[in-house]
């Protein structure tokens, strides 16, 4: 793609992204998408997000890591630490204010920004030691981590401690989710059709071949764990700033990450289209089981374990397996071998 | 005078009570066909495994090109010039053919991460290359064909081959390689003996060489250098060392 | 000194309910390699079959050590049967697949077992009857329970029982036969099936024990209570040295010293976080952990 088109290409994004912005907060005409379906979809796009920047590390690099929420974690409270303290005084520097559009996006990119840098900061901590470990340690040490940020988080009054960051200001909106979603599927889609995505094939393939043919496993690892743990951050500053969905630590637990392990596997680990798939079916079903669930309550997590168990008897490589669907550029470049890691 | 490539000194590999390589010295010399054979567990892949930073010595040193190489992490020693291929291959399981030598020129790439996030022109134009430097080496192997084949799904003597061509992607000044020849019937064995007389002669390359089958040994090596437990019996041209009485009595057992 | 020495029993006791679930998590991990996610939960199945036994036996009324050992034998009874089946359906479909696999099988099977638990049993908690009537002993100033001493006594005889079954019956050499190398073990005419069923089997039953021997000292149980039990007994397997049987007591002890010493102090709010720290602090440090041999790989 040429340098002009690619401009193009981001621009028209963009506007389409704040039309459709625009359509959900007011509407056309007579018609008003519902609050309901606008929270899914909202969900839907965090989940993309959350599941995608899982699949580089999980996926791509075949480095199982268990602690997403971990990172999430440290991302949202960061982000939303910076919209509720500063967010006024920012906003005031451009003349402007949290209510307003220009004001509240000045903030919402430098919240975002911290997330992002806070969570990168802390996956490049724990990915440091962690990395050199394989397969089930690996994950058992990425979970640790994630209880421990999560045990920390939870003694911090000024976010909330175990009520919540209840003080965060809801500037998160269509835009924004969708925005960094779709950003967050192009880095990692460029990736993986770059020479780095062959590199994280090596690195999952045969470390020990990977680094005989001169590639630094432990470099690339890294790498793309403070990136996945990065965007995992930005989910989280896009999650707690949401209308009425605070960030709290009992949620930013084992489960949630598990819960986007799910997605990913389900789609197909490896497989961007898989993770956007699994992403938007996860968020969907609890919402369809819900009334189930406020009856039977655990029922939700029992449709999600059963799922697990059986995926991995009957269709381990998920729905996806490492192939890409739909669109041709998705799919142009990546491993031409549709071989399984997972079998 | 001569321009020494590689050169160990009294290089020793202990595991434990096992002492796998003993006071190990050889020179080779640039542009050099050097063989390296032994009986089984005489300790000639711990010897690629030291000289490749897979193990650190326990004792001695180890210089490629006049640098120091011990303690060095393996991918740093493959970017000082030196690449192996594996006694059990280890191709690359999830890519295709083409794409386990491209993944071996990333280490010459000059990009950055950012240039392939964004897909500058840069980011293309070393595509480019990447894709037509390994077609050119699959090409010299035969493998053009298999390239978007699963590397895996090849025959086993085109693995070996692709082995030795995803080495050569590395752009390396020595070669190392381990039982090449290992698997494959005499035509296949004297097809490489002369890829691998092409290699040191058109790559201007210094190989060395562990390998069982003595044709090949015999046929393609200047200099063979023989090992038993650990320790060098012998050094020296094809012909004497056949003749070597300590030889001959390592392989086949003292009386 | 009376406070270090009350910490101490009270350090033992909870050691020795994590040894007793520990020792599940390594012997599994010894022969099939596998991180059974779900053992944690097993001993909440344990916890939860003691009740209803007890309930049924009516022991809240008449409390009575007869009765406790009929209580606790039912639960191991239970529960082995209850790991065998979750071997024999989850874990052996996968067997022959990844690593991976099998771990996100485990966790699938673990979260079914919980969130099942909730369904089945509701979320709320329940309390355990008191099968023994509690007595406290003063002993120079420290105050020891019936039970403290109960679990930490009955954890003995059962680690000497298990040591016995491994070390001196054709069953327990068929088991570390397995662990070393299951296809030679399988070659030289042991049925691995049978042993890694029975390796279940053993595991769960210890779980259970576990299970309500915690439930005489905290009468409270409710579906979720293996998930974090869990997660620190297979903290303490690691840092015994995971497949290494003596390793999963001592690293049980070790995991409950430490936790109770540190809610005696101003950081228990972080004892929950303390397991994991000895988690990585260990996989970083020393993986093999206190008992462990490290392997090397062949290159």
């Amino acid at each position: 793609m040429r340098v002009t088109t690619k401009i193009l290409a981001t621009a028209a994004t963009i506007g389409l992204l704040l039309g459709l912005n625009y359509l959900f907060e007011h509407g056309f005409g007579d018609f008003r998408i519902n609050a309901y379906y606008a929270r899914i979809l909202n969900l839907i796009g965090i989940n993309i997000t959350l599941a995608v920047s899982l699949n580089l590390i999980n996926g791509l690099a075949g480095q199982f890591s268990i602690g997403h929420a971990g990172f999430m974690a440290v991302g949202g409270y960061s982000a939303t630490f910076v919209t509720v303290y500063y967010g006024s005084a920012i906003a005031g520097l451009f003349g402007s204010s949290l209510n307003d559009a220009v004001g509240a996006a000045v903030v919402m990119t430098i919240s975002l920004l911290t997330g992002a840098a806070a969570a990168a900061v802390a996956g490049l901590a724990v990915g440091i030691p962690s990395l050199r470990l394989r397969g089930d340690y690996l994950a058992i040490v990425t979970l640790g981590f994630s209880e421990i940020i999560r045990v920390i988080i939870l003694n911090i009054p000024a976010v909330g401690g175990a009520t919540g960051f209840t003080a965060a200001i809801p500037i998160t909106n269509f835009f924004w989710i969708f925005a960094v979603a779709i950003l967050t599927i192009v880095i990692v889609r460029n990736i993986a059709a770059s020479t780095f995505g062959r590199v994280l094939a090596t690195i999952r393939g045969d470390e020990v071949a990977a680094e005989a043919m001169g590639i630094s496993t432990t470099r690339y690892k890294v790498l793309a764990f403070v990136i996945s743990a990065a965007l995992a951050g930005v989910a989280g500053g896009l999650s707690g700033q949401l209308f009425a969905n605070p960030l709290n630590p009992q949620n930013l637990n084992f489960v949630r990450s598990i819960e986007i392990i799910v997605m990913i596997v389900i789609g197909g680990i490896g497989s961007i289209s898989g993770a956007v798939f699994g992403a938007t079916t996860l968020t969907i079903l609890p919402e369809a089981l819900r009334r189930l669930d406020q009856q039977f309550p655990g029922l939700r997590m029992v449709t999600y374990a059963l799922l697990l168990i059986l995926m991995m008897i009957f269709r381990p490589q998920g729905l996806f397996g490492r192939r890409e669907f739909g669109w041709a550029w998705l799919r142009r470049r990546g491993p031409a071998a549709p071989a399984a890691a997972i079998k | 005078m001569a321009d020494t490539v590689l050169e160990t000194r009294a290089v020793t590999k202990r595991f434990g009570g096992l002492t796998a390589v003993k006071t190990l010295t050889m020179q080779v010399e640039r542009g050099a066909l050097y063989g390296l054979i032994g009986p089984n567990g005489a300790g000639k892949t711990t010897v690629f495994n030291l000289l490749t930073g897979v193990y650190d010595p326990t004792d001695g040193e180890m210089l490629f090109q006049g640098a120091r190489i011990e303690g060095r992490k393996p991918h740093e020693i493959t970017r000082l010039g030196i690449a192996r291929t594996f006694q059990n291959i280890r191709l690359f399981p999830d890519l295709s053919v083409l794409e386990n030598v491209m993944a071996a020129r990333h280490l010459r790439s000059r990009q950055t991460f950012a240039d392939a996030v964004l897909g500058t022109p840069r980011h293309h134009a070393e595509e480019q290359e990447i894709r037509a430097r390994s077609m050119a080496l699959l090409e010299l192997f035969d493998l053009q064909r298999l390239a978007d084949e699963a590397a895996i799904g090849l025959p086993y003597g085109s693995q070996r081959r692709l082995e030795i061509a995803r080495a050569l992607a590395t752009d390396p000044q020595l070669l190392l390689l381990d039982e090449p020849a290992a698997g494959m019937n005499p035509q296949e064995a004297r097809d490489l003996m002369r890829v691998i007389r092409r290699l040191r002669d058109e790559f201007a390359l210094t190989i060395l060489l562990v390998e069982h089958n003595m044709k090949v040994v015999m046929g393609v090596c200047e200099t063979v250098h023989v090992i038993d437990y650990g320790e060098t019996i012998a050094i020296g041209p094809p012909a004497e060392i056949q003749k070597n009485p300590k030889v001959i009595e390592a392989y086949l057992g003292g009386a | 000194m009376d406070t270090v020495l009350q910490q101490l029993i009270n350090g033992l006791s909870l050691g020795a309910i994590y040894a007793l679930i520990a020792l599940g998590y390594t012997m599994v991990y010894g022969v099939l390699r596998l991180i059974n996610f779900a053992h944690g939960d097993v001993y909440m199945l344990g916890a939860f079959a003691g009740y209803f036994l007890a309930n049924a036996l009516n022991l809240d009324a008449s409390p009575s050590i007869a009765g406790a050992i009929v209580v606790t034998l039912g639960a191991m009874a239970i529960c082995g049967v209850i790991g065998v089946l979750i071997e024999r359906l989850a874990y052996r479909p996968v067997r022959h697949h990844s690593r991976l696999t099998a771990l996100i099988t485990a966790i699938g099977v673990s979260l079914l077992l919980e969130y099942g638990g909730q369904v089945v049993f509701g979320a709320n908690p329940r309390f355990f009857p008191q099968m023994i009537r509690a007595e406290v002993y003063s002993v120079g100033g420290v105050q020891i329970t019936n039970q403290n001493l109960l679990i930490i006594v009955v954890a003995i005889v059962v680690m000497f029982g298990l040591e016995f079954i491994v070390h001196r019956t054709r069953i327990g050499k068929a088991m570390r036969a397995t662990s070393f190398n299951l296809s030679v073990a399988k070659l030289m005419g042991i049925n691995t099936d049978y042993v890694i069923a029975f390796t279940f089997a053993l595991g769960s039953a210890l779980a259970a024990v576990g299970g309500v021997m915690v439930a005489l000292a905290i009468p409270r149980i409710d579906p979720l209570m293996g998930l974090m039990t869990g997660l620190k007994a297979f903290v303490a397997a690691v840092l015994g040295g995971i497949g290494n049987i003596p390793g999963a007591m001592i690293g049980g002890v070790l995991i409950g010293l430490l936790e109770t010493w540190l809610g005696a102090t101003a950081y228990s709010t972080y004892r929950d976080a303390a397991a994991f720290a000895v988690l990585i602090l260990i996989l970083l440090f020393r993986p093999a952990g206190i008992m462990g041999t490290a392997t090397v790989e062949k290159v």
